[in-house]
């Protein structure tokens, strides 16, 4: 969608972080990002590496922690796994869906020096 | 480049001035540490990660910072990045774990609260319209402009790449308008709408139309603080397009399917349209109209009148 801004985003985080937290060098971040984050790994991969260099984050190692899309189904009153917001129940088909999860796009954590 | 939105640095610009870069001032989130939650464990940087690092705080960075008024944050600036996070630290040099858990759009969240507190306030209903290009969006805000504006005070605030023709469309309609260029931008976001809205000014009581940026995709991760999102669907384009853009039409309490004077000489089937829409977003509700020739325009005015209260 717009990993370039949301990686800009990332690197804005990590340098408040770094002045409020006094550490000048982040050598790997944990995000965690659910399916239905509209973000496409890979692009944001090619995005991290592009708008970190010469920053305090250059050459870090990007780690994502694919989050699970659930929804509840109201025909079956319970949980199930969902990849996209159009998916049917994987159970009875039904499209009577809320998702509850999946559509984070969060940083966990840092390791930084 | 710009962090929120990833436009060219000083592109944006409200009514043709140039509003430095639109996002490096007023931070609203200086004044707390409560999203970094900055656990003192500096284990050897080896991770085991079998000691529990205390994760019992709240996670209570949910941008509530809705007291917080846009206004106030006027002068804060924001000196990261201008070189102090590479300078090495003395003595800083064991590898750590910094606890961050924060939205990546948290900022924007913020500001969408900020906007959100301000229309309530003043009461105001923010509708932001969001379409493809072409989907008739600016016809149908001239057309209800023109019929509503006898009875309630309306404002627009336009966003568009460039050109204010938009803008120039509105104000000819006698209401106040503003443009919005986000230059490279693919969006309006809730800090350009917390500076239109100091130049704008709208009246309490009022109706304020927001015209995001012809685009089914990048908006929809957007929160404007708007009351609802309303997603401007023509009949000239592919009944699918729920199914193909579906972020959009899931964030969309409304889908207007327009241009329906034309739907005898195509093949869209409605009915197989508003499914699609239903199964992203069961709950959304649906209005067919023509701008052009007015039909199904009144139930689009009671939708708003009856959200205007």
């Amino acid at each position: 969608m717009h990993e370039m801004s949301i990686c800009e985003g990332i690197l804005q985080v990590m340098e408040e972080q770094a002045a409020a937290q006094q550490f000048s060098r982040v050598k790997s971040v944990w995000l965690e990002i659910g399916p239905l984050a509209g973000v496409e790994l890979e692009a944001l991969r090619f995005g991290f590496d592009v708008v970190t260099s010469h920053s305090l984050a250059e050459g870090a190692r990007l780690e994502i922690i694919e989050l699970p899309g659930t929804a509840w189904c109201l025909e079956c009153s319970k949980s199930v796994p969902i990849r996209q917001r159009f998916d049917a129940c994987p159970e009875c088909g039904s499209f009577q869906l809320q998702i509850t999860g999946g559509d984070e796009l969060r940083i966990k954590e840092l390791e930084v020096d | 480049m710009c962090t929120v939105c990833g436009c060219g640095e000083g592109e944006t610009r409200i009514e043709g001035q140039d509003v430095g870069h639109a996002h490096d001032h007023h931070h609203p989130h200086h004044h707390h540490g409560d999203h970094s939650h900055a656990h003192g464990h500096e284990h050897d940087h080896d991770h085991d990660h079998d000691h529990d690092h205390d994760h019992d705080h709240e996670h209570s960075h949910d941008h509530d910072h809705a007291g917080h008024q846009h206004h106030t944050h006027g002068h804060h600036h924001h000196d990261y990045g201008q070189g102090p996070a590479h300078a090495h630290a003395p003595g800083m040099s064991q590898s750590r774990m910094v606890q961050i858990e924060q939205d990546i759009l948290g900022k924007n969240n913020q500001y969408a609260t900020a906007n959100r507190q301000l229309f309530q306030d003043q009461s105001i209903l923010a509708l932001n319209l969001v379409s493809s290009p072409g989907s008739g969006k600016t016809t149908l805000l001239t057309r209800s402009i023109d019929d509503l504006k006898g009875e309630l005070p309306i404002s627009v605030i336009e966003g568009d790449q460039q050109t204010a023709n938009d803008a120039d469309r509105i104000r000819e309609t006698g209401v106040p308008a503003l443009q919005i260029n986000t230059g490279k931008g693919c969006h309006l976001d809730a800090h350009m709408i917390g500076h239109a809205m100091e130049s704008l000014q709208p009246a309490d009581n009022s109706l304020l139309f927001i015209e995001n940026v012809g685009n089914l995709v990048c908006p929809a991760a957007f929160d404007l603080g708007e009351a609802h999102k309303v997603a401007i669907l023509s009949v000239t384009e592919g009944e699918d397009k729920p199914l193909k853009y579906p972020d959009m039409f899931h964030a969309a309490d409304l889908m207007i399917l327009n241009k329906t004077d034309l739907l005898p000489y195509l093949d869209f089937d409605v009915e197989k349209c508003i499914g699609f829409a239903r199964r992203v977003n069961p709950d959304i509700e649906v209005l067919q109209l023509s701008a052009k020739s007015g039909e199904g325009m009144e139930a689009w005015y009671q939708w708003i009148r009856s959200r205007m209260a």
